[in-house]
């Protein structure tokens, strides 16, 4: 027997008046899984939570989330599952203590293990001791680690995390994706967006997003696979804005773009580009100090399938 | 309804209210500053009206009916001039209200023909001290003139009892001593009512959106209506303290007599809370900012209270249409329930009418503001 998805996604549309935001989506996310929205800011992974949290009504299509339909069923949807809105979204003028005890209250959390969850909830975030600390005076890592600890002190089996990590240090970033990866092993279903490349990395399966419509499925080194027909050299040179319009004129190229101080080139075969690429790059007087195959990143993955890069102009490392 | 997510919430609410300066300010302060303010300054009689008096004569005579309007607590009598510009410049100059001239032949006549005349000048600006302090001047004569009427007949050897052919021995009901302060405070516990429970309810959902909190509660199971009933249930207990403490000055400090019961008096109240939170719930619902609901808000709290409900201008004395208008103002059914409350001593049934308006409102409202909130990000 094959287990039902924990969330199914059909043809789901959202149009605000002339503008659509998601078109036509479709995934399955199945118990237990870490799926990820990979996108830009505006691409419609927002959107697409939301209809799932059952906070906006699809324009059109279909989607259930353990069973229940979001349309239809928005507070059986809402029982189930956990949601770490975009912004940070706690009562700031409330103690740590307060935030858990209202949100305890408001998911049913009683008896036994009212105590319990809460004091589980504390020890995540690692706010053991900090009770009575306002929620606003926090930094932004304990913060993030509150907000979740809230969102599943009801021990959901679905989690939704938009954008959890933004604006929160690497460390502390590092430490969040531990503990989803905890939630997930405990068969807890996480849908995450984000447009951190790292973090796409974490994921079970992403999806990758631009302008509403899903360009490309699948786990990140799938993506990463199938995603750049070619091999992929790393060049760096100066100038480097001749290098690429050099480059991009060469026969056996097929793609080259800017990636941090150095280009990154896709070609057909790279024994042989990067021999022609020396050459090319030294009768022009471009000075060449590195030109090596390397393995395609999501971000490579990610230029190839839409030609922009998902964090805009923050690039993620 | 689920009563844990309720409480949960009104929890919550009721520690935002505790650790928000401004809204501990409109729930605790204000509404001492009410009803201090209203009980001083709100007085409709007047007493300690400063007076010039013009003496043309400064004649013993002049001089008794001087000390009758020395010794009312009515008049003040400040200054004692000598000439007629003089008078009319403290009355220009707002100096006094009422300059009294003894003419220079007040004795003479007196003596001659038995009758005699003071000149009193108003100041007519504000018509009902004006009122008053002709009525009040009229009566400190009288009261001289009985004087000098008893002197006359004593003189003449007539037994006193003649002296009085026909009197009305009036009694005044309710507020004996025909005071406005008594009139008019038990009417600011509506005033206090409005403003403040307007004020605080307008801001609970607005201050969700402006914050960015609104998106989490919305997804979670609590209802709409836990919502509304969770964030208005400490503005509700607010209110009842609120009466309650309103109550305590107004007996305690202003001496306003309380003849009704307090579980009269908690009871209106509560339906008028109910019908007032109603509308600044709804009203935060519908404008999603602090500052544009709160507005509102008092706009149609406020302002109707204050000036349509009776609390300090009588309703039997508004031209007709207005009055016609005052029936759908639901505070003037708990500022005349206040009023028998306080000063006739009403109970339930006497106040029926009333309650069973402010039932009406009540349940109209709650029909609405029950159905206003949707959970939902547009």
């Amino acid at each position: 027997m094959v287990e039902p998805p924990s969330i199914l996604v059909e043809e789901l549309v959202k149009r605000f008046g002339s503008f659509t935001a998601v078109d036509r989506v479709s995934f399955r996310i199945a118990g237990g899984e870490i799926f990820g929205l990979l996108g830009p800011n505006g691409s419609g992974k927002s959107t697409i939570i939301r209809m799932l949290c059952g906070l906006l009504t699809p324009t059109a299509g279909r989607a259930s989330v353990v069973g229940f339909n979001v349309a239809k069923e928005p507070e059986e949807v809402r029982r189930h599952i956990g949601y770490m809105s975009q912004k940070f979204s706690l009562y700031d003028d409330l103690r740590v203590i307060e935030n858990l005890e209202f949100f305890a209250g408001l998911y049913g959390v009683k008896g036994t293990l009212f105590k319990e969850r809460i004091g589980w909830a504390l020890e995540m975030a690692g706010l053991k001791g900090s009770e009575a600390l306002l929620t606003g005076e926090l930094a932004g890592g304990w913060k993030q680690r509150l907000a979740l600890g809230c969102a599943v002190l009801h021990r959901p089996r679905v989690v939704f995390l938009d954008e959890p990590t933004a604006g929160v240090d690497p460390l502390s970033r590092r430490r969040f994706w531990e503990l989803i990866h905890q939630m997930s092993a405990d068969g807890v279903t996480v849908l995450v967006t984000t447009h951190y490349m790292d973090e796409a990395e974490y994921c079970n399966r992403l999806a990758l997003i631009d302008a509403g419509r899903i360009v490309a499925g699948g786990s990140p080194s799938e993506i990463k696979r199938t995603a750049i027909r070619g091999d992929l050299l790393l060049v760096e040179c100066a100038p480097l804005g001749r290098g690429l319009e050099l480059i991009k004129r060469q026969p056996g190229v097929l793609d080259a773009a800017v990636f941090g101080a150095a280009l990154h080139v896709v070609v057909t075969a790279a024994e042989r580009a990067r021999i022609e690429l020396a050459a090319a790059l030294a009768s022009a007087g471009v000075e060449a100090s590195r030109i090596e195959p390397i393995a395609p990143s999501l971000e490579d993955a990610f230029v190839a399938l839409t030609g922009g890069h998902p964090g805009g102009s923050e690039r993620a490392q | 309804m689920n009563w844990r997510r309720t409480v949960a919430i009104g929890r919550k609410e009721f520690i935002q209210v505790r650790r928000d300066p401004r809204s501990l300010l409109i729930a605790v302060l204000l509404p001492l500053i009410q009803i201090l303010l209203l009980g001083y300054g709100a007085r409709l009689d007047a007493d300690h009206i400063p007076v010039y008096v013009y003496d043309q004569e400064a004649s013993q005579n002049s001089q008794a009916l001087l000390k009758h309007f020395q010794a009312s607590r009515y008049f003040d009598v400040i200054k004692v001039v000598d000439n007629y510009p003089a008078l009319v410049r403290a009355i220009d100059a707002d100096r006094c209200k009422l300059g009294v001239i003894i003419p220079w032949d007040f004795s003479r006549r007196l003596d001659d023909a038995h009758r005699t005349q003071v000149q009193a000048l108003v100041d007519g600006t504000d018509d009902n001290s004006a009122q008053l302090a002709v009525g009040y001047a009229q009566a400190v004569v009288g009261a001289y003139s009985d004087d000098i009427q008893l002197q006359w007949f004593a003189l003449k050897g007539i037994s006193q009892q003649a002296t009085q052919p026909l009197s009305v021995d009036y009694r005044t009901w309710f507020n004996e001593e025909l005071e406005s302060k008594n009139f008019i405070i038990p009417g600011t516990i509506a005033l206090v009512m409005a403003l403040m429970g307007a004020l605080l309810s307008s801001l609970t959902i607005a201050r969700e959106w402006e914050r960015g909190t609104m998106e989490q509660l919305i997804a979670t199971p609590a209802t709409a209506t836990e919502i509304m009933m969770g964030k208005l249930l400490p503005y509700f207990v607010i209110g009842l303290f609120d009466a309650a403490l309103c109550t305590a000055f107004a007996v305690g400090w202003f001496a306003v007599p309380f003849r009704g019961s307090l579980g009269t008096l908690f009871f209106t109240t509560g339906l008028f809370l109910v019908v007032i939170l109603g509308i600044g719930y709804m009203i935060s619902v519908a404008t999603k900012s602090q500052l544009g609901a709160s507005q509102y808000a008092l706009l149609v709290t406020l302002l109707p209270t204050s000036m349509l409900s009776g609390f300090a201008f009588p309703i039997d004395q508004m031209p007709a249409p207005i009055r016609a208008i005052t029936y759908v103002v639901y505070s003037r059914y708990y500022v005349s329930a206040l009023k028998g409350i306080f000063l006739a001593g009403s109970g339930v049934r006497d106040l029926a009418p009333e309650i069973a308006a402010m039932a009406v409102y009540a349940g109209v409202i709650v029909f609405f503001a029950t159905r206003a909130f949707r959970k939902s990000l547009r």
